[in-house]
C-alpha cells in the first residue's frame, strides 16, 4: 500500500460536503490507510463556500493537500468546482455535480455565473479530466437534494479499488439513521451511472 | 481501536480520560466543539459561562477546591480572561487547571490575528502544543500532571487547523467511574491565595523559580524530541506546522516541540550542534526564533517565512525555495493560479430577524457601531449598515464616546444577546450612570447564532440540558436605571422604524430589544414567497435587503423556493405589492 490519494471537496454550506468528506475519511481508515482530513467551518452555515481536504496514504503528515497534488476533486456545486484548479495534479479527476447555487453578486446582476464550458476549460487547463455527474437530478428523483453528494461518492468509489461493501457500510454508519436507506440508494445510483 | 477524530473531539476525549471534573467555557471558533463534545461524556460537569473571564474564574474555583478543571476559549477570549490568568499564575491551585486556547491564524472566523504563545511568556505559564489529534488527546492528561506537580495552570495551544482537522486516535480503556467523596474543608492559606501586595510579592519569586524547574522538565520530557536526519538543516517546529514541515523536508533533522514554553535550551543547543543551520518554522510571531537567538544561535525564521496568516505545505515549499533551502524546480510547467470567480461571502440567512433592523438603520442612514456576532453581517453589501466593529462588548462604550464628541449622523450601538451577557451590561450601566444619551439596540435571537446555537441566559436551558431561568434583557436595562426601554418584533417593520426614530430623537440613554429567534435554531418554515412580475416596477428595494433567494431577472425578480423560508419581510418592503405573503399567518405587514 504505497500509494497516496488526496481528495479535495468543494461546495456551498448546507450541501453535505463535510458529511461526504467524513465518509471518504472513514473508508480510508477502514481500509487501513493513515488518514487526515481538514476543513474550515465557522461561517459556512451562512451560505459561504466550503472546502475540505481528505488524504489517504501509508503515513500522512499534513492535513492539508499541497497545491498541484490533489488526485480527485469532488465539486458539489459547479462554480465551486472551478475555484481550486491550482490544487489539481496533472491527470487528476474532477467530478462535478451538475448544479448551480448563485452567489450574491450574480443574484444582484453584478457578475456572471461561469458557463459549463468555462468551468471545464479552467479544470482541463490544470491537466485534469472532468466528469459531469447528474447528481442533483438523481437526488431530486430520490426526493432529497441533500443526496447529491452521496451520488458523487458512488461515482468516486468506482474509480478506486476499495470494496463497494466498505463504502456502503461507511455511508450507512455515518448518515442519520432515518435516511440510511435513501443514502444507500443514492450511493448505488452513483455506481450505476459510472458503470454505464 | 483506531478512531478518526477532530482535534477538538480528541481534546474532549482526552479530558474525559484524564478525569476532568468541571469544564467551563464561552463559545468561540475554533474552540467551541471541545465543550460540546465533553458534555456528552459521563461524570463531567460542563457549563457555558457568560464570558471567558467567568469561565477561568469558575475553573480556578474548581481547582482551588481540589478538583480537576478545564477551561477553553478562542484566542481573543484569552484577552478577556487575562486578568484572571495573571492572579492564577501567582496563586497556583490545590487541584489541576488546564486551559485550552485556540488561535486562529488567517482569521477564518475572527476579528483579529494574534499569537497567544505570548501569553505563556507574559503570564509565566507552561504551554503545550500538540500537532495532531492523538497528541491532542494525550495533552490534556500531561497538562494536568504538570499542573498538579508544579502547582501552576497549564495552557494547551491549538489552532484552527488542528482543532478542525481529523486524524487517527487510539481509543483507551474507559476510566474508572468517579467515586463521590465527602467534601474536604476548604484549605485556608491566605499568603498563597489572597493576592495583596505583601503576599503577591512573595509569590512572584515562586513563579520565577517554577519557570526554571519547568525549563528543566522541558529538557527531558517526552513532549520534546530530536528526530535525527541529515546535517544540512535543523528544523524547530511545533503544532500542525511540524506536520507541514515534514512533508516539505522529509529528511531534515528536527527538534519537535510539544511544549513551546518554557523552551529546552539544552535540546536547542544540541540541535544546533548537529546541523549546519537552524531554521525555525512557526506561524505568526517569531516566538521561538527570538528565544533561540537569545541563546546565541543564529537561527533563521521570519526572514524566510511570513509573520502573518496561516501556513500550508505549498507556502513552506515556496518560501524555502526562494531562500535557497530547497533547489528551485527546473523546467516544470508554470504553476496554475487560482481563477477569478464570483465570491461567496457569508450573508444573513433567509428569514434572519436581524435583517429588518439593519434595513431600517440603512433607511435612516444611521451611523451604526457594532459588536461581534452574526449581526456583523449587517455590514456587508447590500445592507452596508455597520460602521465600526471591533470586539465583543465594544459597541455601547463606542457609541457613548462618539456621542460625547458628537457627529452629524444619527447614531446607534447594536449588540447581540449573547454578546450583551458577555460584556454589554457594564458599558450599559456606565452609559446610564454618566447621563449618556445613546441608543442601543439588542438583537436578541435567543442564542449565540454565529458559533452554532449554544444555549445562553436567554435560551431557557443549559449545556447539560437542564432547564434554566430566562434572563430578560429589558428588565436588566430597567434595573440599571434606563426608563426608555422597548421590546419590538423585527417583522413588525413599521413599529421598528418608528421606535428607532423615537429613541434616536430622545435625550436619554435608551435600549430597544429586537426579539426574534434565530431561524436556524428554530427551524420553522413557511411557504416560500412568490413574485407577480406584472406588478414589479424594478425599484430594487427587495434586492437591497440582501436576502439570497431573491434573484434579479429580466423585467423583475424571482425568489428561489428552495431557499426562501417565507418570513415575508420582502413583501413588507415591496411598495408595489408584487411579492405575496404565504397563506399562513405569522407575519405582520
Ligand atoms: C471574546 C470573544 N469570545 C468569543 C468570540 C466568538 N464569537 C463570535 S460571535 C459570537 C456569538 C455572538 O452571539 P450573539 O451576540 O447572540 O449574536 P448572534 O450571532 O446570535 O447574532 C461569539 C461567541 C469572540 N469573537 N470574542
Amino acid at each position: 500500500m504505497k500509494k497516496k490519494f488526496d481528495f479535495l471537496f468543494a461546495g456551498v454550506g448546507g450541501q453535505g460536503t463535510i458529511l461526504a468528506s467524513n465518509i471518504v475519511s472513514e473508508v480510508g481508515v477502514r481500509c487501513g490507510y493513515d488518514v487526515k482530513k481538514s476543513e474550515v467551518h465557522g461561517m459556512s452555515q451562512r451560505g459561504g463556500a466550503v472546502e475540505s481536504h481528505v488524504r489517504w496514504a501509508e503515513r500522512v503528515y499534513s492535513p492539508l493537500i499541497e497545491e498541484g497534488t490533489a488526485d480527485f476533486l469532488l465539486g458539489f456545486e459547479m462554480l465551486e468546482s472551478a475555484r481550486w484548479p491550482h490544487y489539481l495534479a496533472p491527470g487528476s479527476l474532477v467530478l462535478v455535480n451538475n448544479h448551480r447555487v448563485m452567489p450574491p453578486s450574480v443574484n444582484l446582476g453584478q457578475e456572471q455565473y461561469p458557463t459549463e464550458k468555462e468551468i471545464e476549460s479552467i479544470l482541463t487547463a490544470a491537466g485534469a479530466e472532468v466528469l459531469w455527474v447528474e447528481g442533483a437530478a438523481k437526488a431530486d428523483e430520490l426526493g432529497n437534494q441533500a443526496l447529491a453528494g452521496v451520488v458523487l461518492l458512488g461515482v468516486l468509489s468506482t474509480k478506486l479499488t476499495e470494496p463497494a461493501e466498505v463504502w456502503e457500510q461507511a455511508v450507512a454508519d455515518l448518515v442519520p439513521a432515518k435516511f440510511k436507506e435513501l443514502n444507500i440508494q443514492a450511493f448505488r445510483a452513483g455506481r450505476e451511472m459510472a458503470e454505464k | 481501536m483506531k478512531k478518526i477524530m477532530t482535534g477538538n473531539e480528541a481534546f474532549a476525549y482526552g479530558a474525559y480520560l484524564a478525569g476532568i471534573d468541571v469544564a467551563a467555557a464561552y463559545p468561540g471558533t475554533p474552540s467551541t466543539e471541545i465543550l460540546e463534545n465533553l458534555s456528552k461524556y459521563p461524570g463531567v460537569y460542563t457549563e457555558w459561562t457568560t464570558n471567558e473571564k467567568v469561565a477561568l474564574d469558575v475553573g480556578a474555583g474548581a481547582a482551588y477546591a481540589g478538583g480537576r478543571a478545564l477551561v477553553t476559549m478562542k484566542h481573543v477570549g484569552m484577552n478577556v480572561a487575562a486578568d484572571s490568568l495573571f492572579y492564577l499564575s501567582h496563586t497556583g491551585m490545590k487541584g489541576g487547571l488546564v486551559i485550552i486556547n485556540a488561535d486562529d491564524p488567517a482569521m477564518h472566523s475572527s476579528q483579529n490575528e494574534q499569537d497567544n504563545r505570548q501569553y505563556a511568556r507574559f503570564a509565566k505559564l507552561p504551554m503545550l502544543e500538540p500537532s495532531d489529534s492523538e497528541e491532542a488527546k494525550k495533552s490534556v492528561r500531561t497538562a494536568l500532571e504538570i499542573s498538579e506537580s508544579f502547582d501552576t495552570p497549564v495552557i494547551i495551544r491549538t489552532t484552527t487547523r488542528l482543532s478542525h482537522s481529523l486524524s487517527i486516535v487510539e481509543t483507551e480503556a474507559e476510566p474508572a467511574p468517579k467515586v463521590k467523596s465527602e467534601p474536604a474543608a476548604y484549605e485556608r492559606n491566605p499568603t498563597k491565595y489572597v493576592m495583596m501586595p505583601a503576599s503577591a510579592r512573595k509569590r512572584h519569586p515562586v513563579m520565577e523559580e517554577r519557570l526554571i524547574r519547568l525549563a528543566e522538565f522541558a529538557e527531558t520530557s517526552a513532549l520534546n524530541r530530536i528526530e535525527p536526519g541529515d546535517d544540512e538543516i535543523g528544523i524547530i517546529a511545533s503544532g500542525v506546522v511540524y506536520q507541514y514541515a515534514k512533508e516539505v523536508f522529509p529528511n531534515a533533522t528536527y527538534l519537535k516541540l510539544g511544549m513551546v514554553y518554557p523552551l529546552p535550551a539544552g535540546l536547542i543547543r544540541e540541535l544546533a550542534g548537529r546541523v549546519k543551520q537552524v531554521v525555525v518554522i512557526e506561524e505568526l510571531d517569531p516566538f521561538i526564533e527570538e528565544q533561540v537567538r537569545i541563546l546565541g544561535i543564529p537561527a533563521r525564521g521570519k526572514d524566510i517565512f511570513p509573520i502573518v496568516g496561516e501556513f500550508n505545505p505549498g507556502l513552506i515549499r515556496r518560501c524555502a525555495r526562494s531562500a535557497g533551502l530547497l533547489p528551485r524546480p527546473t523546467g516544470q510547467a508554470p504553476a496554475v493560479t487560482a481563477p477569478q470567480l464570483p465570491a461567496r461571502p457569508p450573508m444573513l440567512c433567509p428569514g434572519c430577524g436581524h435583517r429588518a433592523v439593519f434595513y431600517a438603520l440603512q433607511r435612516l442612514n444611521a451611523a451604526v457601531f457594532g459588536d461581534i456576532g452574526c449581526y456583523a453581517l449587517g455590514g456587508t453589501p447590500p445592507l452596508n449598515a455597520m460602521h465600526a466593529q471591533g470586539c465583543m462588548g465594544a459597541s455601547i462604550g463606542l457609541v457613548h464616546g462618539i456621542d460625547l464628541v458628537g457627529v452629524k449622523d444619527r447614531t446607534v450601538g447594536v449588540i447581540g444577546d449573547s454578546t450583551f451577557f458577555h460584556s454589554g451590561l457594564a458599558p450599559l450601566i456606565n452609559l446610564r450612570y454618566n447621563n449618556g444619551t445613546s441608543t442601543v439596540i439588542v438583537l436578541d435571537n435567543r442564542v449565540p447564532a454565529m458559533t452554532g446555537h449554544q444555549p445562553n441566559p436567554s435560551t431557557g436551558n443549559t449545556l447539560m440540558g437542564v432547564e434554566a431561568p430566562v434572563v430578560k434583557i429589558d428588565e436588566l436595562a430597567r434595573g440599571a436605571g434606563l426608563t426608555k426601554v422597548d421590546v419590538v418584533n423585527p417583522y413588525d417593520f413599521k413599529h421598528v422604524m418608528d421606535t428607532i426614530k423615537d429613541h434616536i430623537k430622545s435625550n436619554e440613554p435608551s435600549l430597544i430589544v429586537a426579539q426574534y429567534p434565530c431561524v436556524l435554531y428554530k427551524r420553522e418554515r413557511n411557504q416560500p414567497m412568490t413574485v407577480d412580475v406584472e406588478k414589479c416596477n424594478e425599484c430594487g428595494n427587495c434586492l437591497r435587503i440582501g436576502c439570497s433567494p431573491i434573484t434579479k431577472i429580466e423585467g423583475g425578480v424571482t425568489i428561489n423556493s428552495g431557499l426562501c423560508i417565507g418570513c415575508g419581510f420582502c413583501a413588507t418592503i415591496c411598495n408595489q405589492g408584487a411579492i405575496s405573503l404565504p397563506a399562513q399567518e405569522g407575519v405582520t405587514a
